[in-house]
């Protein structure tokens, strides 16, 4: 579930917001979005993907909160960490195009 | 309720409207849009993100136009499906995938290469391709209403001529008149946090049934994806390089992600935990594993486990139809539906036609849904543009079984007991006892239960402001007693369809199970088409 909307490095761009497809986040009038419905949360990380500033972290647990805090979650540098594996983000390559695609289709019959 | 659709907050018309924005809606649009026609899209949550495609990767049904592996590509699941695949059905879809990757190569698709150099496009990564297909839909000129869930469909006499709902982020209703719908929704997974699928909650069934439509193959409603315990991520595909443990580090005899599924389900079943690890994986097929499914690591990564070395607890999570096979009922080539004015695609519409009663994963899935979602934008397009001026003439009403109107706000007390109804819904489908393992004495049970639900949820009525939670119980309740009445006519093991009372398949019920209905829900067979791959 998402557990970090980090309100040191948000933005207020309110991507987050827009994007969610079960609507967990609201708008703030003059602020940045608040997480309103976590428990709507089905933990599909899209939110982090679009998030243009990494201010964001889903916890795997689809179902409990494991109550990570935003220092935790920095110092084990959980945020941001699945834009990057994604290749999304200024100057990063899409990981569709990567080359091993192709070798795992070789290697398998995915 | 007669002239529901211009009493919206949002009022729009169009010759088209899509309902759902995930790759089968999105192809729609496109291919409605590419006719010349006017479309609107609507989306419950956002256009590019929304459903079990946006978040993870998928293999996709592309093969080469060579006759040769075009047959194996049409054998290979063909059996496992119970027979009821139609060869004509493969052809075009198969034809039509191809055509869609290359075009989408076209459209900035970032296509790893080859060692040739040459595109490689047998898989899509789902963030990457539901963003383009979103730019794509905006560049054709389709209007995009994100966060907008339909109520209900809006029809006269003559048939389907549009939907209405809620904007769920501003709390307007909405209402789009339009000469052809697509029902574009995807399937149901009962809120079972199944990657992406808690969006899927069989809305579009129950819309087509309130419209007169029926739905085909249902009981091919049984998927299960095996996922840690403690993430939502559902990719049984990697599952192969597992070896399956109980506690104790003994391994379980006969487990697997394939056929193995059922043992695994048993032991649960029986309040033994299973423990997987890639421990069948070689080292030097680790980082393109990480690579071919990058969430597939993110809770292993998050939590500090090694899947290839460390063994984590299993449990099987429920994907009901988005996995299943059944779905909306077409009838003819531009997947439309018995009732004019409406046409389906993707994991809404039945996949019996390519897979049969059994899907092994994405790739037949992510064909169906591009390769629906153009016929019927093509249909849909066709069919509106023939209705000509007189179309936004029409005087439609809202079908919604459920009455709708606008008094009274529901308290905190109203939307405990749509939790309430959820559950007991998920009491029903959930359990590997039920719905995995059917039996005629656990089937009439769960659908009393079910029937009981059904018509305690259609006593009142529901202020459409607040009617989406509401509206998707119901959609799941009847979703359930369309599987379970169909689960009960086929007295017989086929495809995912597993009878514990009747294990073996029956030569003599090689045919479609057709059911439909709302109060009182029935079932009836209907032949296979004759152009079946033989042998």
């Amino acid at each position: 579930m998402i557990e970090v909307l980090s309100e040191t490095k948000c933005v207020g761009c309110n991507q987050c917001v827009n994007v969610c497809p079960t609507n967990v986040f609201e708008r703030v009038q003059d602020g940045i979005p608040v997480i309103a419905r976590q428990s709507d949360c089905q933990t599909c990380f899209m939110c982090e993907l679009y998030c243009p500033v990494d201010a964001l972290y889903v916890a795997p647990d689809a179902e409990g909160l494991t109550l990570i805090s935003e220092e935790e979650a920095e110092r084990q540098g959980l945020l941001g960490g699945y834009r990057e594996k994604v290749g999304w983000g200024k100057g990063r390559k899409p990981v569709s195009s990567h080359a091993f695609m192709v070798e795992l289709s070789k290697r398998t019959n995915f | 309720m007669s002239g529901v659709a211009k009493t919206g907050a949002v009022y729009l018309t169009a010759d088209v409207l899509i309902i759902g924005g995930g790759p089968a809606g999105t192809w729609a649009a496109l291919s409605a849009a590419a006719k010349g026609a006017k479309v609107v899209l609507v989306d419950k949550g956002y256009c590019g993100s929304s459903g079990a495609t946006a978040p993870s990767g998928t293999g996709v049904w592309y093969v080469k136009p060579d006759q040769h592996l075009r047959e194996e590509a049409k054998q290979s699941r063909f059996h496992l499906g119970g027979q009821l695949a139609e060869d004509r059905w493969m052809n075009r879809v198969l034809d039509r995938t191809y055509d869609n990757m290359n075009k989408l190569g076209s459209w900035g698709y970032p296509f790893p290469l080859d060692d040739s150099g040459t595109p490689f496009r047998r898989g899509l990564q789902g963030p990457e391709y539901m963003r383009l297909m979103r730019k794509l839909v905006q560049k054709a000129g389709v209007a995009i209403l994100d966060h907008s869930p339909a109520l209900e469909l809006l029809a006269d006499e003559h048939g389907v001529g549009g939907a209405a709902g809620v904007r769920t982020q501003t709390g307007q209703t909405w209402s789009v008149q339009a000469g052809a719908v697509v029902i574009a929704t995807g399937g149901c997974a009962f809120l079972s946090k199944a990657l992406g699928c808690n969006v899927l909650t069989g809305d579009g069934y129950l819309f087509a049934a309130e419209a007169g439509a029926e739905l085909s193959g249902m009981e091919f409603s049984n998927a299960y994806a095996i996922s840690p315990t403690f993430s939502s991520v559902t990719k049984t595909a990697y599952y192969k390089y597992a070896s399956f443990y109980y506690e104790d580090g003994t391994e379980v005899e006969g487990a697997g992600s394939q056929r193995g599924r059922s043992i695994i389900a048993r032991n649960l079943l029986e309040g033994r935990q299973v423990y997987a690890v890639l421990d069948q994986a070689t080292a030097d097929l680790e980082p393109l594993l990480r690579v071919g499914q990058t969430n597939f690591f993110l809770p292993f990564d998050r939590l500090g486990i090694d899947p290839f070395r460390d063994k984590f607890p299993i449990t099987l999570r429920l994907e009901g139809t988005v996995r299943g096979t059944g779905g909306i009922h077409i009838v003819d080539e531009t997947c439309a539906t018995m009732i004019p004015g409406l046409y389906a695609a993707g994991d809404a519409a039945t996949r019996e036609l390519i897979c049969g009663g059994f899907t092994g994963g994405g790739s037949h899935n992510a064909a169906w849904a591009m390769s629906s979602g153009s016929f019927a934008g093509e249909g849909a397009a066709v069919y509106a543009q023939r209705l000509g001026s007189h179309a936004a003439d029409r005087l439609l009403r809202g079908l919604s079984s459920q009455t709708l109107d606008d008094h009274g706000k529901q308290d905190a007390k109203a939307a405990n007991h749509v939790q309430e109804v959820v559950g007991a819904v998920q009491n029903e489908v959930r359990p590997y006892d039920k719905n995995l393992f059917r039996t005629e004495k656990g089937l009439q049970g769960s659908l009393e239960r079910l029937d009981d639900i059904w018509n305690e949820l259609r006593s009142h009525a529901v202020n459409r402001h607040d009617a989406v939670k509401t509206r998707e119980a119901a959609a799941m309740t009847a979703t359930a007693r369309w599987m379970y009445r169909s689960a009960l006519a086929r007295t017989e093991t086929r495809g995912m369809h597993k009878r514990e009372d009747f294990p073996q398949q029956d030569n003599e019920q090689h045919y479609r199970l057709i059911s439909g209905g709302l109060d009182r829900v029935y079932v009836k067979t209907e032949s296979v088409g004759k152009e079946v791959v033989t042998h």
